[in-house]
């Protein structure tokens, strides 16, 4: 029988909050080279590992290609895996994120965001995490400590799930979360495993027992068909995301969905973003700018892969026009903005004829003012009254 | 080799669960030249066998006597089955007993 819940308030970093899930989830394997931010959770998990109070093999390897490499190894063989990166150490896994989607292995890593060089940044943005969204892998984007702490739990029901198999990534904003305490509810370790119990068996694993070979060279009559087993495998994955949103709901509480609105229904003009920082600013804009009688709102993307356009599209369905919020670009492209990409071919597609505004803000931890947001906005609504919008994206902060 | 078949059917990432399944890709198709031994200039000493990449070369227990009368218990020969034909055997052969034909003239 599964006992009452009782779940304990303590302060974390979203770091600590990512390393208190994993230990949770009772991880089999680490493998992890320390790189600004993400280096608080690995120092804790070895912390865990060392004081005895997880049981897990931690392999402190040379390199983040070496970390992913190794979990790619260990996951092979039915480990239950965690890795953690940013930044550079992103960009050095790059090649092995693709392989770990293209093995199809349910290795689960948490990315602070950061933004990448040159000129050397240690600070936040999310320029690591767009580089990685063509991988494979399934992205989430989480916005509190608390949503990092659940949403690494629910990453293994996701990613183990036999109608899955693929590798996820929980990523939240560099420093502005991951150094920055906050009140969260973590739970009993045995309660989270009985929810993501391991089972040895529901997925091919190398085995001296019964051999099978992982990783051969599928020449051209093989690997498009073996390719187009992933792009289905990420996209058919949503129905096993909302069901894991739900089964979560009803065993901790905590309500998440693929997309977070914030005072949609009504709203003329929405802002859609993702992370912590921008979200919130997002949200104290809006509440001034109703304060004001202009009707906004937010949408914030919590799952980036795979996209989930046609709830954002609903979600806007209101809206006169949509602002997107980016903390990455996409430099050479029309518009800098990724997902402000991602949301207009989704729109094209769809058929949703909205005008879209890209802006750019929080670059390399470029200070995010709610006023930005609300001038913004206020922008948003000179546009739809002239009836001109502009052909690049505004970039916010930015000293002309 | 097994029949192309649709994405639904392919084992998950491409796995092969047959061990030693690479056994029914006849890469011998590949070869422009084939290497071919001459059993009486073989001294045995092994170096072809070590060195094929395939491996192609057989090491078989069979007994043989040179014309000169030196008594072998093995004999080297050729799986053109899977000799893809580069022609390091060749190389390596100490007494050129190995020597690249071409596959069509
Ligand atoms: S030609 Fe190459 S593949 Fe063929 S037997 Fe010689 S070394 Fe082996
Ligand atoms: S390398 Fe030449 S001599 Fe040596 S075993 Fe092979 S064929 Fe015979």
């Amino acid at each position: 029988m599964q006992r009452q819940l009782t779940k304990e308030r303590i302060g974390l970093t979203s770091n600590y909050a990512a390393a208190y899930a994993a230990k949770a989830a009772d991880v089999d394997v680490i493998a992890a080279y320390p790189i600004t931010p993400q280096t608080t959770i690995i120092e804790k998990l070895a912390e865990f590992v060392a004081d005895g109070e997880l049981n897990a093999e931690f392999i402190p390897v040379e390199s983040e290609h070496s970390a992913l490499s190794a979990m790619v190894g260990a996951s092979a063989v039915g480990a239950r895996v965690f890795t953690a990166t940013s930044a550079q150490g992103l960009e050095y896994m790059h090649e092995v994120l693709h392989i770990a989607s293209g093995l199809r292995l349910p290795i689960v890593m948490a990315t602070p965001g950061r933004a990448l060089s040159a000129p050397i940044s240690i600070h936040g943005d999310y320029q690591d995490i767009m580089n990685a969204r063509d991988t494979g892998w399934i992205i989430y984007i989480a916005s509190t400590a608390q949503e990092v702490y659940d949403t690494i739990i629910q990453a293994y029901k996701v990613a183990e799930d036999p109608r899955v198999l693929l590798p996820v990534m929980v990523s939240y904003d560099g420093f502005l979360m991951s150094h920055t305490v906050e009140p969260v509810d973590i739970y009993p370790d045995e309660y989270v495993r009985n929810y993501i119990p391991k089972f040895i068996g529901n997925r091919p694993r190398l085995s001296p027992n019964e051999p099978i070979t992982m990783g051969p060279i599928a020449t051209p009559d093989w690997y498009y068909e073996i390719k187009y087993q992933v792009i289905r495998a990420n996209k058919d994955s949503r129905v096993i995301i909302d069901e894991v949103n739900k089964s979560f709901t009803e065993r901790f509480g905590n309500q998440y969905d693929v997309i977070e609105r914030y005072m949609t229904d009504d709203a003329d003009y929405v802002l859609i973003t993702y992370g912590g920082a921008s979200t919130g600013n997002a949200k104290e804009a809006v509440n001034k700018l109703r304060e004001n009688g202009i009707r906004a709102g937010v949408v914030r993307i919590r799952l980036y892969r795979p996209f989930p356009a046609e709830d954002i599209a609903k979600a806007v369905e209101g809206a006169k026009v949509i602002g997107v919020i980016d903390r990455a670009l996409s430099i050479g492209n029309y518009i800098e903005g990724p997902v402000y990409n991602d949301i207009a071919s989704a729109f094209y597609t769809l058929g949703v004829e909205k005008p879209l505004v890209s802006a750019i803000h929080g670059i390399s931890q470029r200070a995010m003012y709610i006023n930005d947001f609300y001038q913004f906005v206020i922008k948003l609504k000179d546009f739809y009254e002239s009836k001109s919008y502009p052909k690049n994206p505004i970039y916010l902060g930015l000293r002309e | 080799m097994a029949s192309l078949s649709s994405w639904k059917e392919i084992p998950l990432g491409g796995l092969i669960k047959e061990p030693q399944s690479s056994r029914y890709n006849k890469t011998g198709s590949w070869r422009t030249e084939r290497p071919v031994l001459e059993q009486d200039a073989c001294i045995r000493c092994t170096l072809c066998w070590v060195y094929c990449p395939e491996p192609a070369i057989l090491e078989l227990p069979k007994p043989y006597t040179t014309k000169k009368g030196i008594k072998y218990n093995v004999t080297y020969e050729i799986n053109y089955d899977y000799c893809k034909g580069c022609g390091i055997c060749s190389q390596v052969c100490p007494t050129k007993a190995i020597k690249m034909v071409p596959e069509v003239s």
